[in-house]
C-alpha cells in the first residue's frame, strides 16, 4: 500500500456561528493551503463531507464548493457522510497511484436546525423513525441495557463526564437529575457549528510539505445491522473490526481520539477496543463538549494528526462513528514513523 | 416479489402497501455575514454587490467568496437598479408556494457592472417579445411593503433602450469587457 | 495505466423496473431487486462481496437521511465496509467511480455498488425547488434553471427549432427496446412531440425527462475475477471534474469541467478520435437539446455541429453511426440518483453483448457520462470489450 500522510489541518467551532458555510470554510481551507504552500490547482483530488437534512437544504455541499474555488476545474467528489469517510476515499484513490496530493474536508452546522428531530429521520422510516425517538433516548435505551447486563456502571459514567469535563466531579454528576434515565446532562453532548480542512500527500511529496507527516498506517471502516432488535447492543462489532483491520494492536498507541458523544459510548468503545478507561493522555477536546455532526469524526482524525506534529505522541489512533448508537465506525491509525 | 411465509392467522389479512409519515422540521437559517449586509441594504432599496480582492470583479448579490478563487469578498459596491438579460426562460410550470400568473418569464439578470447575473422575474413584456440583451430596470414593492427580505423586487421590467448584443450579453460580456477572446 | 492501479471489470449489472412510483416494493425491495439482479448476472452471493458503494441524490426526495444506515442489512453490508456518495446529478456515475476505485487501488477484489431514487415517497419537484433561505424563490425545478443555457446554444448556433424534439423522439423510441424504462410511448408520433406544450419555453413537455423510482446495481471485480467470467466489461478510463455554477465569464452552454473531464478521459483511453473509436454512448440528457450540447462539449464533434449530429439520424440506434442513448437515456427514465449509474451500467451491457433488444451489433467500446448541480459536476467512464492494452 503506498504510504499517505496527512501534513495539514485547520478547524473551527463555535456553539452558534453567524457566518454561513462558505465564510466558515474559506479561511479553513486557505489556511491549509497556505501552511503547505499549494495552489488548488496543484492538488492532485478533493473529497468533502457533509449532509442535506442537517442543513435543511437539498445540494447543501454545492454552494460549499465556492469555498474552494474550483475554477479551473477540479477532480472533486462528496460523500453524504462524517469527513472522515472523504478521508477514506481520498485516501483509496492515492492508492491507485493517480494524485499525490488532496484536500479533504468537512463541516456542519447543527445550530439552525432541532438535532434531535434531524437525527430520527436517520432511523429506520417504516418502523422507528414514526415515533420520533430522539437521540438521547435511544442512546438511553442503549445505557440501561448495558447497566442492567451489569457490562458498565454509573461510576464508570461519572467518572468519563470528570475526565471529559462535563462536570467539575462526581458529585456534580450525581446531584444531575436524568436527563434521558439513566442519561444525565453530563453524559450527553453539546452540539457545535464547525468545520475542518486537511492536506494529504504521498510519500514523496510528505516530507516536502511537512516535517513530521502524520503517516496513515492503517484505516479501515464497518457497518453493523441497523435494526436495534438484531444487533446487540452491549457490543460495537464494526469497530471491534475495523480496529483489528487498521492495525491498531500491531504496537501501543500514545493517544486515542474517539468520536464519541455519549459517555456511555466512550465507556464502551473503550473496553471493545481494550483502550484504557482512563488514559494518561487524553483528549483535550472531548467531541461530548463540541459535537458537530458531520464533521467531529474528521476532527477526532486532525487532533490526531495535531498531536504527531507537535511530538506529544508518536502513534494515534483516530475513530470516526455513524448512525445511531455507533453503527458505522471508521478506525485511523497514524504514526509519526513510516512504518 | 419474493415468496413470503405468513403465518396462519393472519394470512387472510389485507397486506399493508404503504405508510404516510408526515415529517416536519424547523430551521432558523443564518445567511452569513455578506448576505447580512446585502439584505439590510435591501431593506433601504440599495442594491449591494461585492468587488473580488483577486481581479476586481463585481459579484451580484454577495455570497461571501469569489468562486473562482475560494477568496473572502469583504469589499462592497452599490449598484445601480438597471441592468440586462443575459438569459431566460418562459415558464409555464407554477413554483411550489408560490402564486405566478402562468406564464411567467424568469430570467438572469446582469446589472449594470456586475460580472455575474442573478436569477429574477422579467414582467410588463409579452413573453414573445422578450430577448437577451433586452435592457430592463427594477419594479420595487410599494415602500411599506419593502422589509429585511431578498425579495422586495417584485420584477424587472424593459425600458426600451437598445439592446446589448448577444455577443456582449450575460456571460459573455466578462471576456468582452476584458478584450479577450471567450472560449464560446 | 488506464484509469489507474490495477484493472477493474464490470461483470454483473442489474436494474429495476422504472416508473413513476414503484409502490409494490419498500426502499430496501427496490435496492434488492437491482442489487440481486446484479449478482446474479455476476454468478455470486451475497457474501462473495467484500464492500459496498451506495449513491443517491438529496435525501430530500424519500424522506430519510443517510439512508445507507437503515439499507446497510437489505445489501448485505453487516460487517462490510459501506460507502454512500452524493454529488448531485452525477450522482451515479461517480459512485460507479469510486467503486471501481476500491478495485483499482487493490483495497478490494469483488464490489457491489447500488445508485437508487425513490423520489416517489417524498415530492421531487418540492425538493428541486426547495426555496433557498435569503434567496428569490424563483426556480421551478431543473428545467426553469437549464432551459435559458439552452435558449444560448441556440441562439450561437442558429440551429433548427426542432432538433430538440428530434432527440425526444428517438429517445422514446429507443425505450421501446428497453423493458426497463418508464415511458413506453408505441403511438408517440413526431408531430404529437413538437405540438406538446412548452413548459420552460424553449423546452416542451415531450422534451422533459419523467420523474421516477428505480435502481441499478453493478458487480466490479479485480483482473483474477473477471478473468472467471464469461464477458466482463473492462473499465478503461474514469474521470470527474467539478466547477463553480456562477463565475465571472462562465461558459455554460459548453462547461469547462465537462470539456476537461472528457480530455482526460480521452486521453486515459488512449482515444484520440471519439467519434470513430466509441461505438455507442450514454449520456445524460435529461432535456432534449443537451444531446447536441453534449456531443460537441465531449468532443464528439466540432463546438456548433452538435445538431447536425442529430439531424443527419447519427445517433439513432437504427443506422446511426454514433447511437446515443439506445436505452432511451434519461429522457425515458430519471430516478435521479441512479440515471447516472444507469448509463455507466447501460455502457457495459452494450459491451458485453447484453443490450438485448437496443444492443449495438458489435459494440466493442462504450461510454458512459453523467452531469449534475448546475452542469457543474461530471463523471464519465470508458468500458471495453477487451483488456485495456495501456
Amino acid at each position: 500500500m503506498r504510504k499517505v500522510a496527512i501534513v495539514s489541518a485547520a478547524s473551527r467551532q463555535e456553539e452558534k456561528m453567524l457566518d454561513n458555510e462558505v465564510e466558515m470554510m474559506v479561511p479553513l481551507i486557505s489556511e491549509v493551503r497556505e501552511e503547505t504552500g499549494l495552489d488548488q490547482t496543484e492538488i492532485g483530488f478533493t473529497c468533502s463531507g457533509s449532509s442535506d437534512f442537517l442543513a435543511g437544504q437539498a445540494f447543501s455541499f454545492v454552494m460549499t464548493l465556492d469555498a474552494v474555488g474550483p475554477v479551473p476545474p477540479i477532480s472533486e467528489s462528496h460523500v453524504e457522510m462524517d469527513g472522515a469517510w472523504a478521508l477514506y476515499e481520498t485516501w483509496v484513490k492515492f492508492q491507485m497511484g493517480v494524485i499525490d496530493t488532496a484536500l479533504v474536508y468537512s463541516y456542519g452546522k447543527p445550530s439552525p436546525g432541532s438535532l434531535q428531530d434531524v437525527l430520527s429521520t436517520q432511523l429506520d422510516p417504516y418502523y422507528v423513525a414514526p415515533l420520533w425517538p430522539d437521540a438521547h433516548s435511544i442512546t438511553a435505551l442503549q445505557a440501561r441495557h448495558l447497566l442492567e447486563k451489569g457490562e458498565i456502571s454509573t461510576e464508570e459514567l461519572a467518572d468519563c463526564a470528570v475526565r471529559a469535563g462535563t462536570v467539575e466531579n462526581k458529585e456534580q454528576y450525581f446531584d444531575q437529575p436524568t436527563l434521558a434515565d439513566p442519561l444525565r446532562q453530563a453524559d450527553c453532548p453539546t452540539y457545535a457549528d464547525g468545520g475542518v480542512a486537511m492536506i494529504l500527500a504521498a510519500e514523496g511529496k510528505a516530507e516536502e510539505l511537512c516535517e513530521k507527516p502524520a503517516w496513515i498506517t492503517g484505516i479501515d471502516h464497518r457497518i453493523d445491522s441497523h435494526h436495534f432488535g438484531v444487533r446487540d447492543l452491549s457490543t460495537i462489532p464494526s469497530a471491534k473490526k475495523a480496529a483489528e483491520k487498521a492495525g491498531l494492536y500491531k504496537a501501543e498507541i500514545d493517544l486515542a481520539e474517539i468520536h464519541t458523544a455519549y459517555t456511555v459510548h466512550d465507556v464502551l468503545l473503550r473496553k471493545e477496543l481494550n483502550l484504557p478507561l482512563n488514559p494518561a493522555k487524553s483528549s483535550k477536546n472531548h467531541p461530548i463538549k463540541a459535537e458537530t455532526l458531520m464533521a467531529s469524526g474528521l476532527l477526532r482524525i486532525a487532533e490526531a494528526a495535531r498531536a504527531i506534529w507537535n511530538e506529544e505522541a508518536n502513534r494515534t489512533l483516530a475513530h470516526a462513528t455513524s448512525g445511531p448508537l455507533m453503527q458505522q465506525n471508521l478506525m485511523c491509525v497514524l504514526s509519526g514513523e513510516k512504518e | 416479489m419474493p415468496e413470503i411465509n405468513v403465518p396462519s392467522s393472519i394470512k387472510d389479512l389485507e397486506q399493508v402497501q404503504s405508510v404516510r409519515t408526515p415529517i416536519k422540521m424547523e430551521y432558523t437559517f443564518t445567511p452569513g455575514v455578506a448576505a447580512q449586509t446585502y439584505l439590510r441594504e435591501f431593506a433601504n432599496k440599495r442594491i449591494l454587490g461585492t468587488i473580488s480582492p483577486v481581479d476586481g470583479a463585481v459579484l451580484v448579490p454577495p455570497r461571501g467568496s469569489d468562486p473562482r478563487y475560494g477568496a473572502l469578498c469583504e469589499e462592497f459596491v452599490e449598484m445601480p437598479h438597471t441592468g440586462h438579460i443575459g438569459s431566460f426562460c418562459v415558464t409555464n410550470v407554477p413554483i411550489p408556494g408560490r402564486d405566478l400568473e402562468l406564464p411567467y418569464i424568469s430570467a438572469w439578470i446582469f446589472l449594470d457592472g456586475a460580472d455575474v447575473g442573478f436569477l429574477n422575474l422579467v414582467a410588463e413584456c409579452p413573453p414573445e417579445e422578450c430577448r437577451i440583451g433586452m435592457r430592463v430596470e427594477a419594479v420595487w414593492k410599494p415602500d411599506d411593503e419593502i422589509g429585511m427580505t431578498a425579495e422586495n423586487i417584485l420584477y424587472w421590467r424593459p425600458t426600451g433602450e437598445p439592446d446589448l448584443p448577444f455577443e456582449e450579453a450575460g456571460v459573455r460580456g466578462w471576456h468582452v469587457r476584458r478584450g479577450e477572446g471567450s472560449d464560446a | 495505466m488506464a484509469a489507474g492501479g490495477e484493472l477493474a471489470a464490470v461483470v454483473g449489472v442489474g436494474m429495476t423496473k422504472f416508473s413513476a412510483t414503484r409502490g409494490d416494493v419498500s426502499m430496501p425491495g427496490l435496492v434488492r431487486e437491482a442489487a440481486e439482479r446484479a449478482l446474479k448476472d455476476a454468478e455470486m452471493e451475497w457474501e462473495d462481496i467484500d464492500a459496498v458503494v451506495m449513491g443517491k441524490a438529496p435525501d430530500f426526495f424519500e424522506g430519510v437521511m443517510m439512508p445507507e444506515i437503515f439499507l446497510g442489512e437489505a445489501l448485505g453490508a453487516v460487517g462490510k465496509p459501506m460507502l454512500r456518495v452524493h454529488t448531485a446529478g452525477s450522482v451515479g456515475g461517480s459512485t460507479a467511480l469510486v467503486a471501481a476505485s476500491l478495485v483499482h487501488s487493490g483495497v478490494h477484489e469483488r464490489v457491489l455498488t447500488v445508485a437508487w431514487e425513490k423520489q416517489s415517497e417524498s415530492n421531487a419537484m418540492w425538493a428541486l425547488s426547495l426555496k433557498q433561505p435569503f434567496q428569490v424563490s424563483i426556480n421551478a425545478g431543473a428545467g426553469g434553471y437549464f432551459s435559458p443555457i439552452i435558449r444560448q446554444y441556440m441562439e450561437e448556433t442558429q440551429a433548427p427549432e426542432l432538433i430538440g424534439c428530434m432527440v425526444a423522439f428517438k429517445d422514446r423510441q429507443h425505450a421501446l427496446l428497453n423493458p426497463y424504462a418508464h415511458l413506453h410511448q408505441p403511438d408517440l408520433t413526431f408531430d404529437q412531440v413538437v405540438e406538446s406544450p412548452m413548459l420552460w419555453e424553449p423546452i416542451r413537455y415531450s422534451e422533459t425527462c419523467p420523474s421516477s423510482d428505480g435502481a441499478a446495481a453493478m458487480v466490479i471485480v479485480n483482473e483474477t475475477e473477471a478473468e472467471k467470467s464469461m464477458n466482463p466489461a473492462w473499465i478503461h478510463a474514469g474521470a470527474m471534474r467539478s466547477e463553480a455554477n456562477n463565475f465571472p465569464g462562465r461558459d455554460e452552454v459548453n462547461p469547462q469541467a465537462s470539456r476537461e473531464c472528457a480530455a482526460d478521459l480521452w486521453n486515459q483511453a488512449g482515444i484520440t478520435n471519439p467519434r470513430e473509436e466509441i461505438d455507442v454512448a450514454e449520456i445524460y440528457v435529461p432535456f432534449s437539446w443537451y444531446e447536441p450540447m453534449w456531443l460537441e462539449s465531449l468532443g464528439f464533434c466540432e463546438r456548433g455541429d452538435g445538431w447536425k449530429l442529430v439531424e443527419s439520424g447519427a445517433t439513432h440506434l437504427n443506422g446511426g453511426d454514433l447511437p446515443i442513448n439506445c436505452s432511451g437515456g434519461v429522457l425515458s427514465s430519471n430516478p435521479i440518483g441512479a440515471s447516472g449509474m444507469i448509463r455507466f451500467a447501460e455502457a457495459a451491457l452494450q459491451v458485453r453483448g447484453m443490450a438485448g433488444e437496443h444492443q449495438v451489433d458489435g459494440a466493442r467500446k462504450a461510454m458512459g457520462h453523467a452531469y449534475g448541480g448546475g452542469a457543474q459536476y461530471f463523471a464519465m467512464w470508458v468500458v471495453g470489450k477487451d483488456k485495456p492494452t495501456s
